[in-house]
Parts: C-alpha cells; sequence; structure tokens
C-alpha cells in the first residue's frame, strides 16, 4: 500500500513540480573587502522538459549559477530544489545521475592524458553501470561520432569532435537536466550550428530538460523557449523567446541588449 | 624450401605486427595501448643520445644481474703478492687495488650496490614526494599547510649534513645511507607535485570528474598524478646522477658502504692514498661513476621530450 502511494507521489512531483527551482539564490566569492556578490536573490522556475537560456554580458553571474547548482560553488544561499529536492551544501551520487554539465570550452574539459574510452568508461562505472562496452559505442553514435573515435585521445580530436565527447560524457549517467555552460562560444560557426543540432535532437529524442548560459542571442534563440537577461549578479527580466524575437522587453537593460545585437542586421535593412 | 618459406611467414608476421600497431582505428582497448607505446618507442628511438642513455642503463641492469658469470675474479679474494697490479696485466684487465683484489670484478660487483641504491631512492623519494605534495595540493587548507611547512623543514636541511647525522645516528651501511639520501630528496619532489596539483585542480576536466561524483582518492590517483608523473620521472632521472654522487660521496667518508663491499665510491676512498703512483686504482670506478650519472641525464632529457603533453601530438 505504501509502495502504490510513494509512487503515485512521485507521479504527482515529476508532473507538477519543475525540474528546477532557484529561489533567492545568492553566491559569492572571497569574505571581507574582497567579497564579490556574484548573484543576488536569483529567481526562476524550469518545468520539465523545458529549455531555459540565461543571458547576460560576461561576469553578470550567468555560469556561476550553474556552478552553484552543481555543487562546484559551495558559498550561496537561498533555496536551490532539482525535482523536488532540496540542495543542501553536498551533492549526493543521485544527484549527478539526474543532472549533468557540458563546460565552455572542449579543449580543457577533457583530460589531456584520457582517450574517449578511457573517459567513458569511467564516467559509467562510476555509476555502476554494467555492459560499459556496449553503452560506450551506443554513446558515440548518439553524439555523431562513430566507434572509430573510441581510442582517440583529445588531441587528436578537433574542437567540435572534442564538444561532443563532452556532451557523450554528460549524456553517460542518464540524467534527465542537462546544464549547459555556453557549450558553443569557443567552437567556430559552422561547428555551433552542428552542435546545436545535436542539442536540439538529443533534447528530442531523451526528453532532457535544458538550463543553458549564454551570450549570444541567436544560440539561445535557436535553443531555448524562455529566456532570463541577467546584470550585474541580478535577473533583470524574464520572457518568451517569441517576445525577445519581437522585442517585446519592458526592462531597459534588456532593450539595451537586443538592439545592440540585433542593431547590425537593421542597419543593413 | 621449407625454410623460405619459414622466413617468409616471419616476415609477414613483422609486417602484419607493425600494421597492427600502426592502425587508424585500433580494435580493442589493447590495441590502443601498444599502440601508444609503439608511437612513444618509436619517437624516443629517433632521440639518439637518449637511446645510448638507455642502452647504457640496460647494459648496467645485465652486468648487475650476471656478475658472477662476467667477473674473472672474485671481488673478495685479497692476494698481498699482486697488490697495485697496472691495467693489462695478465689475468687483471684493470689492475689489482691495494689489496690485491681485481679491480674489474669489483667494480662489476659494484654495479649491483649502485642499482640497489637507484632503485631503492628511486622507490621511496618520489613516491612520498608525489604523495605528499599531491595530497597538500588538492585539498589545500590546514592538510596543505601542515605538509608543506615539513617539508620546508626537511627542506632547510643540507642533503649530505643531515645525511650525515642519519647514518651517524643509525651505524654506517648501505641501506641506512639509502634511507638517509631518500629522506632528503623528497622535498623537492613534493613541491613540483603540489605546484602542478595546483593548475590541474581548478581546470575543467577535474570539474567534470567531480560531477561524475568521484572522490578526491580517485581524482588525486587516477587524475592528477598522471599528469604529475611526467615531470617526477625526469627530475628522478636528473637526480640519479646526484644519488649515485651522494651515495658514493657518503661511502667515500665511510659512512656507507662497509670496507669489503666493492661499492664505487668507497674503492675511490680507498685509491685516493694511491693517487699518484697507481691513478687507475681512484679512476676506474670514478669512470664508472661517471657512466652511469651520464646514462641517467641523457635518458632524463629523452624522457623529458616524450612525457611533456605539450610536445604530444606534434
Amino acid at each position: 500500500m505504501s509502495e502504490i502511494n510513494h509512487v503515485r507521489n512521485t507521479d504527482a512531483t515529476t508532473s507538477s513540480t519543475p525540474a528546477i527551482e532557484i529561489d533567492n539564490l545568492s553566491v559569492w566569492f572571497g569574505h571581507g573587502h574582497d567579497r564579490v556578490d556574484a548573484v543576488k536573490s536569483a529567481n526562476f522556475n524550469l518545468p520539465t522538459g523545458a529549455s531555459f537560456g540565461l543571458v547576460g554580458e560576461s561576469g553578470s553571474g550567468k555560469s556561476t549559477i550553474l556552478r552553484a547548482l552543481t555543487g562546484l560553488v559551495k558559498t550561496w544561499q537561498g533555496t536551490m530544489r532539482v525535482n523536488g529536492h532540496d540542495l543542501g551544501k553536498k551533492r549526493s551520487k543521485d544527484f549527478y545521475k539526474q543532472v549533468q554539465m557540458v563546460f565552455q570550452d572542449p579543449y580543457a574539459s577533457l583530460h589531456p592524458r584520457h582517450s574517449v574510452d578511457q573517459v567513458l568508461s569511467e564516467t559509467l562505472s562510476l555509476h555502476k553501470f554494467k555492459n560499459i562496452n556496449d553503452r560506450i559505442e551506443k554513446l558515440l553514435t548518439d553524439v555523431g561520432l562513430g566507434p572509430q573515435f573510441r581510442f582517440r585521445y583529445p588531441h587528436q580530436l578537433s574542437g567540435g569532435q572534442r564538444q561532443r565527447v563532452a556532451i557523450a560524457r554528460a549524456l553517460a549517467p542518464e540524467p534527465s537536466i542537462l546544464l549547459l555552460d555556453e557549450p558553443t562560444s569557443a567552437l567556430d560557426v559552422s561547428v555551433q550550428a552542428e552542435i546545436l543540432n545535436l542539442l536540439t535532437d538529443l533534447r528530442e529524442e531523451q526528453n532532457l530538460t535544458y538550463l543553458m548560459v549564454s551570450h549570444n542571442l541567436a544560440v539561445v534563440g535557436h535553443l531555448c523557449e524562455n529566456i532570463a537577461v541577467m546584470q550585474n549578479g541580478e535577473i533583470v527580466e524574464i520572457l518568451s523567446v517569441e517576445d525577445m524575437r519581437e522585442l517585446k522587453s519592458t526592462h531597459p537593460y534588456t532593450q539595451n541588449l537586443l538592439q545592440s545585437s540585433l542593431g547590425f542586421v537593421r542597419e543593413e535593412c | 624450401m621449407n625454410n623460405s618459406n619459414a622466413s617468409a611467414s616471419g616476415a609477414s608476421t613483422i609486417t602484419g605486427l607493425r600494421a597492427w600497431l600502426n592502425a587508424e582505428v585500433p580494435g580493442s582497448r589493447w590495441q590502443a595501448r601498444a599502440s601508444a607505446w609503439y608511437h612513444g618507442w618509436l619517437e624516443f628511438k629517433s632521440n639518439r643520445l637518449a637511446l645510448l642513455g638507455l642502452l647504457i642503463l640496460i647494459a648496467l641492469v645485465l652486468i648487475a644481474i650476471f656478475a658472477p658469470l662476467l667477473s674473472p675474479h672474485d671481488p673478495y679474494t685479497q692476494n698481498l703478492s699482486n697488490r697495485l697490479l697496472p691495467m693489462g696485466s695478465e689475468g687483471h684487465l684493470l689492475g689489482t687495488d691495494s689489496l690485491g683484489r681485481d679491480l674489474l670484478s669489483r667494480m662489476i660487483y659494484g654495479a649491483r650496490i649502485t642499482l640497489y641504491i637507484v632503485a631503492l631512492v628511486a622507490l621511496i623519494a618520489p613516491v612520498a614526494g608525489l604523495l605528499v605534495g599531491t595530497v597538500a595540493g588538492y585539498l589545500g587548507g590546514w592538510t596543505d599547510t601542515v605538509l608543506m611547512r615539513l617539508t620546508d623543514i626537511f627542506l632547510a636541511f643540507p642533503r649530505l649534513v643531515l645525511a650525515l647525522a642519519f647514518v651517524a645516528a643509525l651505524g654506517a651501511g648501505i641501506e641506512n645511507a639509502v634511507l638517509a639520501i631518500a629522506l632528503t630528496a623528497w622535498p623537492p619532489y613534493a613541491r613540483i607535485a603540489r605546484a602542478e596539483t595546483l593548475t590541474i585542480r581548478s581546470s575543467d576536466y577535474i570539474s567534470a570528474v567531480k560531477l561524475q561524483g568521484a572522490g578526491a582518492f580517485r581524482i588525486i590517483v587516477k587524475h592528477i598524478w598522471p599528469l604529475c608523473i611526467a615531470s617526477l620521472i625526469v627530475r628522478i632521472t636528473l637526480d640519479m646522477a646526484g644519488i649515485i654522487l651522494a651515495a658514493a660521496g657518503l661511502g667515500f667518508l665511510g659512512l656507507g658502504a662497509r670496507p669489503p663491499s666493492p661499492e664505487w665510491g668507497a674503492m675511490i676512498a680507498d685509491g685516493r692514498r694511491f693517487i699518484l703512483d697507481h691513478w687507475w686504482v681512484a679512476t676506474m670506478p670514478g669512470l664508472a661513476i661517471f657512466t652511469v650519472s651520464l646514462a641517467f641525464n641523457l635518458l632524463g632529457d629523452g624522457l623529458r621530450d616524450l612525457l611533456d603533453p605539450k610536445s604530444q601530438g606534434k
């Protein structure tokens, strides 16, 4: 009886509670005179299956939110919930099975001495998966790399291929939420499009929830449904991508940001 | 007919092996590893001087293993009627020392002692240094402060003086000499390992593996060590010459190997008394120390080129 109740409860939570809830989150670095408030009482919610973008200039605290969420930054205050569970100071293995992250620079996010095979098999064994061999091959095909890349080292891969490996690593634990920290900004334009299409396809296939950080409005517009605009550590406005495209923003900073990224196109017209 | 067939198939297995090692797409983990080693070896082989160093060291190991077969005489047999024979005298290629013992045989047996010292120090000092340095660097905070101040204390002692004190306290003997050298040799390794760890620990690939739920132990051993070991190996090979010389110095002072044992440093100390009239008695073991030290330096230079991750893939 209690079992059934439990199942019903989790069903209810997944359908109604958001995948990510951020409530009054503040993050800071250093203390005393050196204290820098990177994020100031941020609030936003992500429904399951949504794709949400955080945009803003560099230094506005977008990436810091992701780092606090994953536990890489420990100096934060407020409430963060993932699938209805409150996050404390420490993250459990269970958390890392639900939430994974893709880093900005694919040249820095892969261990220079570990082959693709080592990276993926270590990830899989950390999450206690069986039949690692088959899973590695499936992961590589999922991200559009053939099995011929399995025993390559990072220095034998291009930037786009490295980012695909990083995405494969993030997908290995079969997470439901993927945090994307400017996943395309270190790549050149044609490769950016490939990675963005890959992310779009993966989201459809695996019902992922995306929380993406970018300073590139075109990238966010391609992948996300809603965006939050950040300035100096504060979220100044949350709006949908349609509104963003039609320049229907209320906050002057957002208008400024949209103008500056679209201004170039306008003058041409 | 049969013979040519056999040799043809032998040649084809060799080309097959080479193709297997050069395969663009390795079929298995094992093949990928073998192929990486093979390419490393090819690169190493192109450095002639490093190869020479390696060959000298391999020869040293072989000499040490087969010492009883190679040496023409017993290194301990004294013959006072044949003392201080010059080089090239009958039955004694490199002459004899002050007690009439064959110098060549003593040098061949001395290779064992030298290797013993080198192996023991290489096992103790870098491992201790790596452990202390990476743990201090990765964990930071109080652990870092305590471990690094301890390292500073050991660094502040002059090496030979600490070794002297240690040997004086525990008694002369090759084991104590090795311990004393190892005890004074680890702090630089700890410093190097910590410096490397500090640059590695904040990198994205360490964050990435943390996000897979890996603990500190796994991160230090599997992710930080492989990146520190390259610079440590190079440092070890460059230090080896100094370690051999320190052991020889202790032997020379009478605090290392004890008299009958044919340690090279002790042999020089013995020959010092006759250095003007019978120069070969001190020179031959000196040349042996010089050759082995040089070999380690050449090898270290070659390994640095090979192991530096920045030079990989170029």
